[in-house]
């Protein structure tokens, strides 16, 4: 475990809604070493946006994590201090988030958010220091260092996205997160935030989290994929598996429906239906209705993720006889 | 648009606004049906009184020659003559308003601040015990009658434990008289005054030089140009301006806030003597007023809260308070300027009901009092001053805004 990065054991998130409790992670557990990148897919709802806030803790108010652990170099942060987890949050592990357009200040200049999060985590460093600082960032992520005195607003999609990522490596975390990063943004500059993003991790030798609902993209950049389905995860494996021998049938439909241009005349399949309520979710496997493959006690208990290989986690009853028998 | 031309613009648009509302009065007060000499006088007819009252105010004229008096006059600062006395109405206003714009700044300083610091804790805990205290608070606040509320810090703090003064604005005989410097005539009289001021010219240059050294910029022909003017405006001014107060025998500077005045005597015993009075009044004002601001607050607070920016900057790690001021009140901000501009506004108009209770000498006291008189002329005068005073204040919370919205200096 030391060597590990960072180590999710059973992480369990629920939504206190008036309604009900909403299970929105349930007991995901992963890993990422040094330099990793690992691909959390889903669909829209399936819990993995919450899933990258609880990294931080900072789901909002009626979510609660309520289990699990998560280590980050043989510390778990959910027994830290609020004021000790402010620490790690920005220095050690930073955030991307989707929608670029919104997550600048308005009202300060993009050198100011910069100056700011440098001289909070490094209370030592002076205002110059930090400008100078952002100015050499900046120029990483390919902007004109001149733009430090821009407002937000005066900035492309494109570009605010880049000072984002440009916030998030200036303290040198050992993890970025990115959630949906290029969702925002049009197909073109979605491609650039990508390969900038792979970039600044190979420069600055980070891990990276990436959340997205598009699986191609986390096939072509990522080294491991947490395939992600109504809270749950369903398979969880090395990219070349996920690829080469997907064994859960939502994640077999998952690569069904990526267009494929060799194939031009080959008509896309999709998977019928559309996710639980997750405050109703449907008894036994939380997929069943879904899917092609369903057998009897998919209906009546729930499975539990079984190793079928080294690395290799799915979540189904017909992968349950070659592992072990849990429950 | 730059931020230049947005501010001469919103400058230039204020004079239109000003005329129409002077147009607006004018016609209320003298072209609708109603002989206001009649009313001043009501039932007691008394002819060649009337017809003298007529003359002297000038109402006997053309009604379009009593417009355009009254438009110049206004230009010269003249609201026309006081029924009552026949004394300017300009200079019965001017000496009115301080005590009311005192109050109004003590008042607003108390309901902003108490408004905001609640807003703010309680869009922090939304839906806990402390969100639903600042809440009612605020309802009551809001709700209760300012007079109700005076009376009551009357009698508990004035009456019962007589630590605070029940009305008035100072002690009588106690008025700070602000700053005031005898001067003698220089011996060479009005020429070695005016080589002297050329002294103050250089000076102010001498400083606009050194202050553009320190920022490191160039010379160039247009800051010389700026230099050139900015020595001779301040040569003419403090020549003239030092010459009148040389033949006055003194320098006078009196704000007529007696906060202010007070302290420009150097008199720290009477400053403290009108914080004293400010107290109660202001409190009282300042606590009805804050219901609104808490819930302003609340709400926009609540807004910006959930706003991606505000996670953004949590999940840069950034200080508990940096997160809540910095980003979210700093854009919950712009809707509590507007509020504030409102009411300070309405403030200014005079807090009749307030000046009333603590008889507090201010332009509310003085309206009422003329009204009470039907003296038209006075009433015209403080409506006219008013509508300048709103145009006046909007104009500053439109700059204030183009100063805190960097979006709309585009």
């Amino acid at each position: 475990m030391e060597k590990q990065l960072l180590a999710v054991e059973g992480l369990t998130v629920e939504y206190w809604a008036r309604r009900g409790r909403v299970r929105a992670v349930d007991s995901v557990s992963f890993t990422l070493d040094r330099a990793e990148t690992l691909g959390v897919v889903g669909e829209s709802g399936s819990g993995k946006s919450t899933l990258g806030l609880s990294l931080i803790r900072l789901i909002p108010p009626p979510g609660r994590i309520i289990g699990g652990h998560l280590w980050l170099e043989g510390t778990d942060l959910l027994k830290l201090r609020e004021e000790e987890m402010r620490n790690v949050r920005g220095r050690k592990i930073a955030f991307v988030f989707q929608d670029p357009m919104t997550s600048l200040n308005p009202v300060k200049k993009i050198g100011e958010h910069f100056v700011e999060l440098i001289r909070t985590h490094e209370p030592k460093t002076g205002r110059e220091e930090a400008l100078r600082r952002a100015e050499k960032l900046l120029n990483d992520v390919g902007i004109q260092s001149e733009r430090i005195n821009d407002y937000p607003h005066q900035l492309s999609g494109g570009m605010r996205q880049r000072v984002m990522i440009a916030l998030s490596i200036a303290l040198n975390p050992s993890i970025v997160i990115a959630d949906e990063p290029t969702t925002a943004l049009d197909v073109i500059v979605q491609a650039k935030i990508l390969d900038l993003l792979k970039n600044v991790q190979n420069v600055y030798a980070m891990a990276l989290i990436l959340i997205t609902h598009d699986l191609s993209i986390a096939l072509e950049r990522c080294n491991k994929i947490l395939v992600m389905y109504a809270g749950q995860m369903v398979e969880y494996a090395s990219v070349e598996n996920i690829y080469n021998k997907p064994q859960h049938p939502y994640t077999r439909g998952l690569l069904k429906s990526i267009p494929n241009i060799e194939l031009a005349e080959q008509k896309l399949e999709a998977i019928p239906g559309s996710p639980p309520d997750l405050l109703n979710p449907p008894r036994g496997c939380r997929f069943w209705p879904r899917c092609p493959s369903s057998i009897g006690k998919c209906r009546e208990r729930e499975p539990q993720p079984v190793e079928t290989e080294p690395g290799h986690f799915v979540r189904c009853f017909l992968h349950e006889v070659a592992g072990n028998e849990s429950n | 648009m730059t931020l230049r031309s947005y501010v001469v613009s919103r400058i230039l648009l204020t004079i239109p606004m000003i005329f129409i509302l002077l147009t607006i009065v004018f016609i209320i007060v003298r072209v609708l049906p109603g002989d206001p000499v009649l009313l001043h006088f009501e039932k007691m007819e008394n002819p060649r009184a009337m017809e003298e009252m007529r003359q002297k105010l000038g109402l006997d004229k053309p009604i379009w020659i009593q417009y355009f008096d009254y438009l110049f006059n206004l230009l010269r600062g003249d609201l026309g003559k006081s029924m009552q006395d026949y004394s300017p109405v300009a200079s019965q206003i001017l000496s009115a308003f301080p005590a009311t714009l005192e109050l109004a700044i003590f008042s607003m300083i108390i309901a902003v601040s108490i408004g905001i610091i609640l807003g703010v804790e309680s869009s922090k805990s939304y839906n806990k015990p402390k969100d639903h205290i600042v809440r009612i608070f605020g309802i009551v606040t809001y709700a209760i009658p300012v007079f109700f509320l005076g009376m009551i810090f009357q009698i508990v703090f004035g009456v019962g434990l007589r630590w605070l003064p029940v009305g008035g604005r100072i002690y009588p005989t106690m008025e700070p008289s602000g700053l005031r410097i005898p001067l003698s005539q220089p011996p060479g009289g009005f020429a070695t005054h005016l080589l002297l001021s050329c002294v103050a010219g250089l000076v102010a240059v001498m400083m606009c030089v050194v202050a553009l050294k320190i920022r490191g910029q160039k010379t160039t022909r247009k800051t010389l140009g700026l230099l050139v003017s900015l020595f001779l405006t301040v040569w003419i001014l403090w020549a003239l301006a030092g010459w009148r107060f040389i033949t006055l025998g003194e320098l006078r500077i009196s704000t007529g806030l007696y906060t202010v005045d007070s302290l420009l005597e150097g008199n720290p015993y009477k400053f403290v003597e009108a914080l004293r009075y400010l107290c109660l009044p202001s409190l009282t004002l300042g606590l009805v007023i804050s219901g609104v601001f808490i819930r302003l607050t609340r709400s926009n607070m609540l807004e910006t809260l959930r706003l991606d920016f505000v996670t953004a900057a949590k999940a840069r790690g950034l200080k508990e308070i940096t997160v809540t001021y910095g980003y979210a009140f700093r854009n919950a901000f712009l809707p509590i300027l507007t509020m504030m501009g409102l009411q300070f506004a309405t403030l200014l108009a005079g807090a009749v009901l307030t000046e009333t209770t603590f008889s507090w000498p201010g332009l509310g006291r003085y309206i009422v009092d003329r009204i009470n008189f039907r003296d038209y002329t006075a009433i015209q005068g403080a409506v006219v001053f008013y509508g300048i005073l709103v145009s006046l204040v909007s104009l500053v919370v439109d700059l204030l805004y183009a100063y805190f919205d960097p979006r709309i200096r585009l």
